[in-house]
């Protein structure tokens, strides 16, 4: 298991290299100036720019910038925003707790409401009510997530008045349950259909008969055998999906106006801020990674088939 | 030898030999799935629809009789409500904040959209399944390196990544959006025909091959591809859906497609200021690109269950 972990973790370090590497080449492939765009309409002194550029150490070839970067990422430092001369590493500080809490709460309702409707539909396969979940879900997922975020807003929100259209307070839950829900409904419907084929497919496992002909409990066939071992999909996507609904609050946040990392990632991109970018995807990546090795050591708790040396 | 990529050839040769006219023929994958899917609803419904809107976007002219969607109604029809009873004409869906009818600007923008979402789906497809029958066959060092590769790509979120990548485009055509969703998309398709390479590899068929002293090339492309490509079909058509959905997206959050070309995200965009006002400027292209993403989800859906045995 040690061994397993160790491993996986040295084979994180190339790709994690590798993903910041592209971003990074691609923010300084960014047209406009940064420092120029600090003067605004006022006249440029050429001396001054390349001040601020040499104490930004913006004036350095692209691997040594690079170079300098990694360094700093690994004593926290995410470097400075240009135009606020605020550190990268506060500026996360503010917009990360809502994302994070945002993704949560979306992750708990995806859980506590997708797997139950995959079970209720896998157990049942090819009956109406599985037919109609499985079409909701498939309509669910067709509608982008501005769509619906709108659709959400206009009716519940403008029509009924039951929210705030905008997100005042990201600590309450209240108000974050309509972004929150807006948010898991793509992954809600995939949650859903994976379960359900997952169930439905282990039905005719023999383990399963097995239970039943013992004459286990109808809710212990359904819970413990049945239902843990059609986990591993489920949970293999639900790792992944962390990072995603994290990244996806973009369309989210700029719809409920919800002050997290998709709002503060969009004003830096639009500002040419590449190091306020770069460090929140950093940070995406590095959810990621932790994610995926979380959920590859899950499968051995799941399935005791599996285990690791 | 690119007609090793059709169908025809995935066909066992013993159904196909010349001289031996079986009433019953042995039916292959293919052949089994098209019985399958003609008589699937969902198929059939989501067929049609798909031939509706690629006959939107070729002859955008059959549909509406506005020839100039871009510019507004002389007579200021400013956000004019629907009549619906209007089928295809330019009041039918109503106008727009800068009196434009909603319905043409919906016909035209569909070319835009269709346009990216199959570029992408062909470039993807294409450079994705080389990755990933590279990796898959030839193992060993090839295999570590381009999956690692795989992983780098992967690891970064789609949509931020490509919105990064758009910011450095001044001017973004429809040209530009294809390249940078094709240049972080490819890796899905990569892993999974990685995956089905590795399982075909196995298979007597190859063996054989490799006895009788064929090429790697010909393995490759009259083996493996023919026999791979499943997975990587299904995986393909319901990908494309969702970039029809990235496109809007994109294009919603004022870093997709720019102005002059029409396109479904934008026109939401617009609407969104009206929304309380009047909700049909944002509903009505938002149902059209929604009705888009559903019809080649649908389509995948049914192309997966007509492949994949195990589903029967």
């Amino acid at each position: 298991m040690g061994r397993y972990v160790a491993r996986r973790l040295l084979q994180m370090i190339p790709v994690f290299i590798g993903s910041t590497f592209l971003i990074f080449s691609m923010m300084f492939a960014l047209p406009g100036d940064p420092v120029k765009a600090l003067f605004g309409e006022q006249h440029i002194d050429p001396v001054q720019v390349a001040q601020i550029k040499q104490n930004l150490g913006l004036d350095q070839p692209f691997m040594v910038q690079y170079w300098d970067y990694l360094t700093g990422l690994f004593q926290g430092d995410f470097g400075t925003q240009i135009a606020s001369q605020r550190p990268v590493a506060d500026v996360i500080a503010d917009a990360f707790p809502v994302t994070v809490r945002l993704a949560l709460f979306s992750f708990v309702f995806l859980v506590a409401v997708g797997i139950p409707l995959g079970v209720i539909a896998g157990l049942r396969p090819n009956t109406v009510t599985d037919r109609t979940l499985l079409f909701v879900a498939l309509l669910l997922v067709s509608v982008p997530s501005f769509v619906l975020g709108y659709f959400a807003q206009y009716v519940f929100a403008f029509q009924l008045g039951w929210t705030e259209p905008n997100v005042q307070d990201s600590t309450n839950y209240g108000q974050l349950l309509l972004p929150a829900i807006v948010l898991a409904a793509l992954s809600l419907a995939y949650v859903t259909r994976l379960t359900r084929t997952s169930v439905a497919e282990n039905l005719r496992a023999d383990y399963v008969r097995t239970a039943i002909a013992k004459g286990l409990p109808r809710h212990r066939v359904i819970g413990v055998h049945l239902v843990r071992n059609s986990m591993i999909p489920v949970v293999t996507f639900l790792g992944v999906e962390i990072g995603t609904l994290m990244a996806g609050a973009v369309v989210t946040e700029g719809v409920f106006n919800v002050q997290g990392v998709g709002r503060t990632v969009f004003q830096a991109l639009i500002r040419r801020e590449g190091s306020t970018v770069v460090g929140i995807v950093t940070l995406l990546v590095l959810v990621y990674l932790a994610a995926s090795l979380i959920v590859d050591l899950l499968y051995a708790v799941l399935d005791p088939r599996i285990r690791y040396a | 030898m690119p007609e090793a990529l059709t169908v025809k050839d995935a066909t066992p040769p013993d159904t196909a030999a010349p001289g031996e006219p079986k009433p019953e023929k042995a039916r292959s994958l293919w052949s089994d799935a098209w019985y399958d899917l003609r008589r699937n609803p969902l198929f059939v419904i989501s067929a049609a629809l798909i031939v509706f809107l690629v006959a939107m976007a070729v002859a955008p002219g059959l549909f509406t009789d506005v020839a100039n969607p871009s510019s507004g109604d002389p007579a200021n029809r400013y956000l004019q409500t629907p009549h619906f009873a209007h089928v295809f004409q330019a009041d039918w869906l109503g106008y727009d904040v800068q009196g434009r009818s909603i319905w043409a600007r919906m016909v035209y923008g569909t070319r835009t959209s269709l346009t990216v979402a199959i570029c992408v789906t062909l470039l993807v497809t294409l450079f994705g399944s080389l990755v990933g029958m590279l990796a898959g066959y030839f193992g060993g060092w090839v295999d570590a390196l381009l999956s690692r590769l795989t992983d780098v790509f992967f690891a970064i979120p789609f949509l931020l990544g490509a919105m990064v990548i758009l910011t450095t485009f001044p001017n973004r055509s429809v040209w530009v959006v294809v390249l940078a969703l094709a240049f972080l998309g490819w890796t899905q398709i990569a892993r999974v025909s990685r995956g089905a390479v590795m399982t075909v590899k196995q298979s007597d068929y190859v063996t054989a091959a490799k006895a009788l002293g064929a090429s790697t090339t010909r393995i490759l492309l009259k083996h493996i591809v023919p026999n791979a490509a499943a997975p990587v079909i299904v995986v393909a058509s319901i990908a494309l859906g969702g970039y029809i959905a990235a496109e809007a997206t994109l294009s919603f959050l004022g870093i997709g497609i720019s102005a002059p070309t029409i396109s479904w995200g934008v026109d939401v965009s617009t609407a969104k200021d009206q929304l309380r006002i009047a909700p049909h400027t944002l509903l009505m292209p938002s149902i059209l690109v929604s009705l888009c993403v559903l019809a080649f989800l649908m389509f995948g859906d049914a192309v997966r269950n007509a492949l994949d045995p195990k589903m029967r």
